[in-house]
C-alpha cells in the first residue's frame, strides 16, 4: 500500500469510486475482495480529453511492395485468426473479410506521379459513423479514438454506409478463435482502433508503426495531436500535410504528407 | 346516399384459404432463409463490406415507403374530405399497418444481430436518423391503430378528425425520415441530396396507392363483392398523377446532380455506363414504372378496363422496386472518390472500382416473405375487422 | 462439481449479511470450480462465492463499460481475469475453453438454461505465454501476461476483511 501513496490524486479518486460502487453493490462484498493497486498507472487513468491520438503518414516513405503494416495489424488484432469460409472466392473474401488497414497505390491524373499509402479509420473529430449509429455503439473516446462498442452494436451497418473512407468491416462469419486483447464476433462492425489496448497500457506506438519502423521505412508516426511537444505535432508543423476528403470538414486524426 | 355497411371479409371460398396458405408458405420459406443467413453469417449473402445494404434493404425500404403511402387514401377521406375515399379509409389504415410490419420484419431479420432488438429499443442516439425512425415506426403503428379504431368504433368517433390529422402528419414525418436515411449520407455522391426526402414522399404516394388498388381489387374479387367503376377510376387517375410526379422528381434529382461537376461521375454511372444499374434505371424505373403505366392509366383505349388498371398498378410497384434498388445498391456500387484528381492503381479493398453485388436466393426469399407478411396481415385483418364495405357500388349520380 | 447450484443460490439469497462469511467457505467445496484451474488453488474469488454467483454478470457489465467506453482498464472485474483463473489446463500446455461442456461457465449456465453470449466474441482461453503477449510488453503492466484489464496474480492477491476494507476507505478519504 505504501507505494500507492505516491500516485497522483486522480488515480486514488477513481480507485476509491470503484471501491465504493463495489461495496455499495452488496453489503457483504468485503470479506473476499481482492485488491490490486500496484499497477495503477495508465490503465487506471482511462482516456483523457487532454490528449488526442492521431497518426501522420508520410506517403513518400511508404514503400510500394511493402505490406508490413497490414500484416502487423492483422496479427495484433487477431484478424489473421479468421478462417476463410469454405468455397469462397478470392474477390468475395477480400470484400467480406475485415480490413482495418489497407494499402492503396495512386497515380495522379495530371502528372502521373505515383503515391503509396495505407488507409484506415481516420479517427475524425466529427465522425459520421458516430452520428448515424442508432444505438450509440459507435462512439468517440475522450482521447479522440473512434471505435465500436460491440456490446451494443446490432449490426445494422449504417455506419458503414456513412463512413467516407470505407474504413469499417462487418464480420460476415462465425469466429472460432480470438485473442484476449481483440474480441471479435459474427454480426458486429469493427474498425481500426489505434491499438487502443496498447495505448491504454501506456504504449506509445501502434502495431503498424512498429512494423513500419522495423522495416526501416518510418512512414507512420503515432502521437498526441494536442501536445505541441510531441514528435507528431512537431512533424506536422514542419511539413505541410493534408486530410483525405478535407472537403467534408471532419477534422481527421490521421494526416498524410506528400500526398 | 345509401347507408354503408362494413363487414368482415367472410368467404369460405378456396380462393381465400388457398391464398392464405400460399402466403404462409412464402413466409415459412423466408424464415428459413433468415435463419440460414443468421446462422452462417452474412458471408452466404451477396452483401459485403462494399455493398453493405443489399436486397433485403431494398424490400424493406420499398415496403416502409409504400406503407406510409397506403395511408394516403384514408387521409384524403378524413383530412381533405373526399367523400368517395371515405369508405376506403379503414382498409387503407389496415394496409398501411400491414406493409410497415412486413418491411420492418425484413429489416430486423437482416441485422447482424437481430437478437439484440432490445438494445435498439433501449439505447438511443438521438443524432441518428435511424434511431428517430425507430420512434417514427412505433409511433406510426400506435397512431394508425387508434385512427383505425376511431374509424371503426362509433364510440371513438370523436377522435376521428384528430387522429386523422395526426396520422397524416406522422406519415409525412415517417417518409421524410426514411428518405433522410440516405439524404444525410454526405460521403456518398448518390445520396448527398436534400431532395431525397421529398422524393421519398412522392414515391410513397405512388407505391402506396398502387398497393392499395391491387389489394382492394383482390379483396373484392376474393369475397365476390361489388367494386364500382367510378370509384376505381378516381383511384386510377390519382395514381396517374403520382406516377407522373415521381417521374418529375427523378428528373429534377438527376438534373440537379448534372449541374454539380463533382456528381458527374455518379450521373454517368446511373444514366449511361453503369451496366445493370443503367438498364434498371431506364427499363425498370422509367419505362416499366413510369411511361407504360402512365399510358395505360390515361389512354382512352384502356379507360374501362379493370385488368389494365391492375397491370398498371403492378408495373408501378415493379418500377418502384427497381427505383429503390438503383438508389440503394447502385448508390453503393459506385466507388467513393477518396482521392480526387488521382487514379487508384491498386488496392486490396476495391478503391475506385465499381463494387460487385449479386443478390443471393436467401436475400430474395426473405424480402418476398416481407411482402407475404404484409399481405397476410391484411388478409387476416380484413377477415376479423370490419374494414371493407359490403358493397362499393358507385353512388348514384349527383350524390357524390 | 455437482450442479445443484440453483438450490444453493436460493439458500444464499435467504442467508444474508453476517452469515455470508461462513457460507462462502461452505459453498466452496461444492463449487463449479474445476480442479485444473488456477482458481482451484485460491481461497475465494474477487468476492464471496455466493456474491459472485448472484452478481458476476453485473460486475462484468459495469467494468466492461468503463473499459470500452472510458478506457479505464485497471478494473476489478474483467472477463480476461475470469478466464485466466477459471480455465482448466488440458494437460498439453493449453487450456480447455472455459465455456466448454463440464467447464466452469457452462456448468451453471447449462443448469439454469441461461445462454452465455460472452464467448461469441471473447476468447475462451487465457493467452498462451509464448504467443501474442510479447507485443504488449511495452505497456505499463510490468510482468503481466495478456495486458488486457487487470490481472490478479495469485501471489499478490490479498483478501480483505470488512475492517480492512473500512480502513482502506478511510485512507482514501484522508487524501
Amino acid at each position: 500500500m505504501s507505494g500507492n501513496r505516491e500516485q497522483p490524486k486522480e488515480i486514488k479518486r477513481r480507485e476509491f469510486i470503484g471501491m465504493t460502487v463495489l461495496a455499495a453493490g452488496a453489503a457483504s462484498v468485503a470479506p473476499g475482495i481482492l485488491l490490486t493497486v500496484a499497477h495503477a498507472t495508465a490503465e487506471a487513468e482511462g482516456a483523457s480529453s487532454e490528449v488526442r491520438w492521431g497518426l501522420l503518414i508520410d506517403s513518400n516513405k511508404c514503400a510500394e511492395s511493402c505490406n508490413a503494416c497490414v500484416d502487423a495489424c492483422n496479427r495484433e488484432n487477431g484478424i489473421d485468426l479468421l478462417q476463410r469460409p469454405q468455397g469462397q472466392g478470392d474477390e468475395m473474401w477480400d470484400a467480406q473479410r475485415p480490413q482495418w488497414i489497407r494499402k492503396v497505390k495512386l497515380k495522379d491524373n495530371q502528372t502521373g506521379e505515383v503515391t503509396n499509402l495505407p488507409m484506415m479509420c481516420q479517427h475524425c473529430e466529427f465522425p459520421p459513423c458516430v452520428d448515424v449509429c442508432p444505438t450509440a455503439a459507435s462512439f468517440k473516446r475522450a482521447d479522440g479514438i473512434v471505435l465500436v462498442d460491440r456490446h451494443t452494436c446490432i449490426g445494422c451497418r449504417y455506419c458503414m454506409m456513412a463512413c467516407p473512407y470505407k474504413a469499417r468491416s462487418f464480420i460476415h462469419q462465425n469466429v472460432e478463435q480470438q485473442t484476449l486483447r481483440s474480441p471479435r464476433g459474427k454480426g458486429c462492425v469493427e474498425s481500426c482502433n489505434l491499438c487502443v489496448h496498447r495505448i491504454d497500457a501506456g504504449a506509445t506506438t501502434t502495431a503498424c508503426q512498429d512494423a513500419c519502423d522495423k522495416d526501416g521505412h518510418q512512414a507512420i508516426l503515432f502521437g498526441d495531436l494536442r501536445d505541441p511537444e510531441s514528435a507528431l505535432s512537431k512533424a506536422l508543423r514542419e511539413k505541410s500535410s493534408r486530410q483525405i476528403r478535407a472537403d467534408l470538414e471532419l477534422n481527421t486524426g490521421v494526416r498524410y504528407t506528400s500526398l | 346516399m345509401k347507408k354503408l355497411h362494413y363487414s368482415e371479409l367472410w368467404c369460405s371460398s378456396p380462393r381465400y384459404w388457398g391464398g392464405l396458405a400460399a402466403l404462409t408458405f412464402i413466409i415459412l420459406l423466408g424464415m428459413a432463409a433468415a435463419y440460414y443467413m443468421e446462422h452462417s453469417g452474412h458471408w452466404v449473402t451477396g452483401m459485403s463490406n462494399q455493398v453493405v445494404w443489399g436486397l433485403p434493404h431494398v424490400f424493406a425500404i420499398f415496403l416502409i415507403v409504400a406503407a406510409s403511402g397506403a395511408l394516403n387514401v384514408a387521409s384524403i377521406g378524413s383530412v381533405f374530405g373526399g367523400p368517395l375515399y371515405k369508405p376506403l379509409g379503414r382498409f387503407s389504415g389496415l394496409l398501411a399497418i400491414g406493409l410497415l410490419a412486413g418491411g420492418l420484419v425484413v429489416l430486423l431479420l437482416d441485422l447482424g444481430r437481430p437478437e439484440r432488438l432490445i438494445v435498439a429499443i433501449t439505447h438511443y442516439n438521438f443524432k441518428s436518423i435511424f434511431a428517430w425512425n425507430i420512434i417514427l415506426y412505433t409511433g406510426f403503428f400506435t397512431i394508425v391503430g387508434i385512427y383505425l379504431w376511431a374509424m371503426i368504433d362509433r364510440k371513438a368517433q370523436k377522435f376521428y378528425q384528430v387522429t386523422g390529422f395526426a396520422a397524416f402528419f406522422w406519415r409525412l414525418a415517417l417518409t421524410t425520415g426514411t428518405g433522410s436515411i440516405f439524404g444525410f449520407l454526405v460521403a456518398r455522391e448518390a445520396y448527398d441530396a436534400a431532395i431525397m426526402a421529398p422524393m421519398f414522399i412522392i414515391m410513397s404516394f405512388s407505391y402506396g396507392l398502387a398497393f392499395f388498388i391491387i389489394t382492394l381489387m383482390s379483396a373484392y374479387w376474393w369475397a365476390s363483392r361489388e367494386l364500382g367503376s367510378h370509384r376505381l377510376e378516381k383511384l386510377k387517375n390519382l395514381l396517374g398523377v403520382f406516377v407522373g410526379a415521381v417521374l418529375y422528381f427523378s428528373l429534377v434529382y438527376h438534373l440537379t446532380n448534372l449541374y454539380i461537376t463533382q456528381h458527374h461521375g455518379i450521373e454517368r454511372f446511373i444514366l449511361l455506363d453503369g451496366g445493370v444499374y443503367t438498364v434498371m434505371f431506364w427499363l425498370g424505373q422509367i419505362t416499366i414504372g413510369g411511361i407504360i403505366p402512365l399510358f395505360m392509366l390515361y389512354s382512352p383505349a384502356f379507360s374501362d378496363n379493370r385488368f389494365a388498371i391492375a397491370i398498371a398498378s403492378v408495373m408501378v410497384l415493379i418500377g418502384g422496386f427497381v427505383q429503390i434498388y438503383v438508389i440503394v445498391i447502385g448508390g453503393q456500387a459506385f466507388p467513393m472518390n477518396l482521392f480526387p484528381g488521382k487514379e487508384v492503381v491498386s488496392s486490396s479493398f476495391f478503391d475506385g472500382v465499381v463494387a460487385a453485388y449479386t443478390p443471393s436466393l436467401a436475400e430474395g426469399v426473405l424480402g418476398l416473405a416481407g411482402i407475404a407478411i404484409a399481405m397476410t396481415l391484411v388478409a387476416v385483418g380484413a377477415r376479423m375487422l370490419k374494414v371493407l364495405p359490403e358493397s362499393l357500388e358507385d353512388p348514384e349520380q349527383g350524390t357524390a | 462439481m455437482d450442479s445443484s447450484t440453483g438450490i444453493l443460490r436460493a439458500a444464499g439469497l435467504t442467508l444474508a449479511g453476517g452469515v455470508v462469511l461462513l457460507l462462502s467457505t461452505a459453498v466452496y467445496s461444492e463449487s463449479a470450480v474445476t480442479s485444473g484451474s488456477k482458481a482451484a488453488g485460491m481461497n475465494s474469488c474477487v468476492a464471496p462465492t455466493a456474491e459472485m454467483r448472484r452478481n458476476h454478470m453485473d460486475y462484468l457489465k459495469h467494468d466492461r463499460d468503463s473499459v470500452v467506453r472510458k478506457g479505464v482498464r485497471d478494473v476489478n472485474n474483467s472477463l480476461a481475469d475470469c478466464i485466466e483463473c477459471h480455465a482448466e489446463k488440458d494437460g498439453q500446455g493449453g487450456y480447455h475453453p472455459v465455456n466448454a461442456e463440464g467447464q466452469f461457465c457452462s456448468t451453471c449456465h447449462a443448469y439454469l438454461a441461461v445462454s452465455l453470449t460472452c464467448f461469441q466474441c471473447h476468447s475462451k482461453t487465457p493467452e498462451q505465454k509464448q504467443s501474442g503477449a510479447a507485443s504488449l510488453s511495452g505497456g505499463g503492466s510490468s510482468g503481466q501476461e495478456g495486458g488486457l484489464g487487470l490481472l490478479i496474480q495469485s501471489d499478490e492477491a490479498a483478501a480483505l476483511s470488512v475492517e480492512e476494507m473500512v480502513q482502506l476507505h478511510a485512507v482514501f478519504r484522508e487524501e
